[in-house]
């Protein structure tokens, strides 16, 4: 069973319960921020939107909720945690993982598909894309541009952390082109573009839904 | 006790709002202007017995939640 996080503004909620459950094919349920018993879940996505109206920073305020202490101990028992958009601003708020999110460099909103190299193809998210393969997301976000000290950024290629890169442009200004990172164990993802909205045809792309197929895949091979 | 905290981007961070304000003072006429920034202040009331616990006060709620240490800094004034 993996839970789909929703907070008060959160947005893209539905659009992952229905990649998991009509994509996938796999058993998903809503899990209310208020809703503390997480015990039923073998993973856990933190879908995108404007959780508490990106006040005071996007994702800051969702972060320190009781429920994500709980997420740490999902995250700590290597089950899968995928934050999409927002959801990578909270975890990286939350402190699951490095770095920070931070207005794009254009001060726009920017809305569309772009291109990713995928750099990590062994975490428990991407091992079903091959290593410098070419994919296509569309972002939709205003504080996307990942930021990282100098001594991060070492840490991150060193353990092969950065998961996927923009490709061709760099939308938001972020450091090293990065569009995703992963903890050092792999089980836990953030990236801005949205593998949900690009997990069908009908979507106008279905590259990101072997994010949600390893997700299902990494699972099964733990029970 | 009064208390404001002033928080800002850490030195060298690039700061988008800062750079559009400064390029459309520029635009303006204003063409001496340069290095121009921008800060955010909270203001709040802390009931407290003295300003050195209001101000303990304040610095945990920074490190709690306020303020994100990997792109800003802040300072706290107890009046």
């Amino acid at each position: 069973m993996i839970g789909v996080l929703e907070f008060p503004g959160s947005n893209c909620d539905y659009d992952v319960l229905r990649a998991l459950q009509d994509v996938v094919k796999t058993e998903a349920r809503m899990v209310f921020f208020k809703n503390q018993d997480l015990s039923d879940l073998d993973g856990l996505v933190v879908p995108g939107g404007f959780s508490y109206g990106d006040h005071l920073r996007a994702g800051a305020i969702a972060a320190k909720m009781e429920v994500m202490d709980k997420v740490k101990v999902l995250a700590a028992q290597s089950k899968p945690v995928l934050g999409i958009c927002n959801g990578f601003q909270i975890l990286c708020e939350s402190g699951l993982l490095p770095g920070a999110l931070t207005r794009n460099t254009s001060m726009k909103f920017i809305c569309k598909w772009v291109k990713l190299e995928v750099q990590n193809s062994t975490s428990a998210f991407t091992n079903l894309y091959k290593k410098g393969e070419i994919v296509n997301m569309p972002i939709a976000h205003g504080e996307g541009r990942y930021f990282c000290d100098d001594n991060t950024l070492k840490e991150l290629k060193k353990n092969n952390q950065i998961a996927f890169a923009y490709n061709g442009e760099n939308p938001n200004g972020s450091v090293e082109n990065i569009a995703g990172v992963c903890n050092r164990e792999g089980n836990v993802l953030g990236l801005m573009p949205h593998p949900e909205r690009s997990s069908e045809k009908l979507l106008g792309g279905e590259d990101g839904r072997r994010i949600f197929e390893a997700m299902v895949n990494h699972i099964k091979s733990k029970k | 006790m009064d208390v404001e905290i002033v928080v800002k981007l850490k030195k060298g961070l690039l700061n988008p709002e800062a750079k559009t304000i400064e390029k459309s003072l520029n635009l303006l006429g204003y063409k001496n202007v340069s290095d121009f920034d921008t800060k955010k202040v909270f203001l709040m009331k802390i009931d407290a017995k003295s300003a050195e616990e209001a101000g303990k006060q304040a610095d945990e709620m920074c490190r709690r939640i306020l303020v994100n240490p990997v792109i800003q800094e802040y300072e706290i004034t107890v009046k």
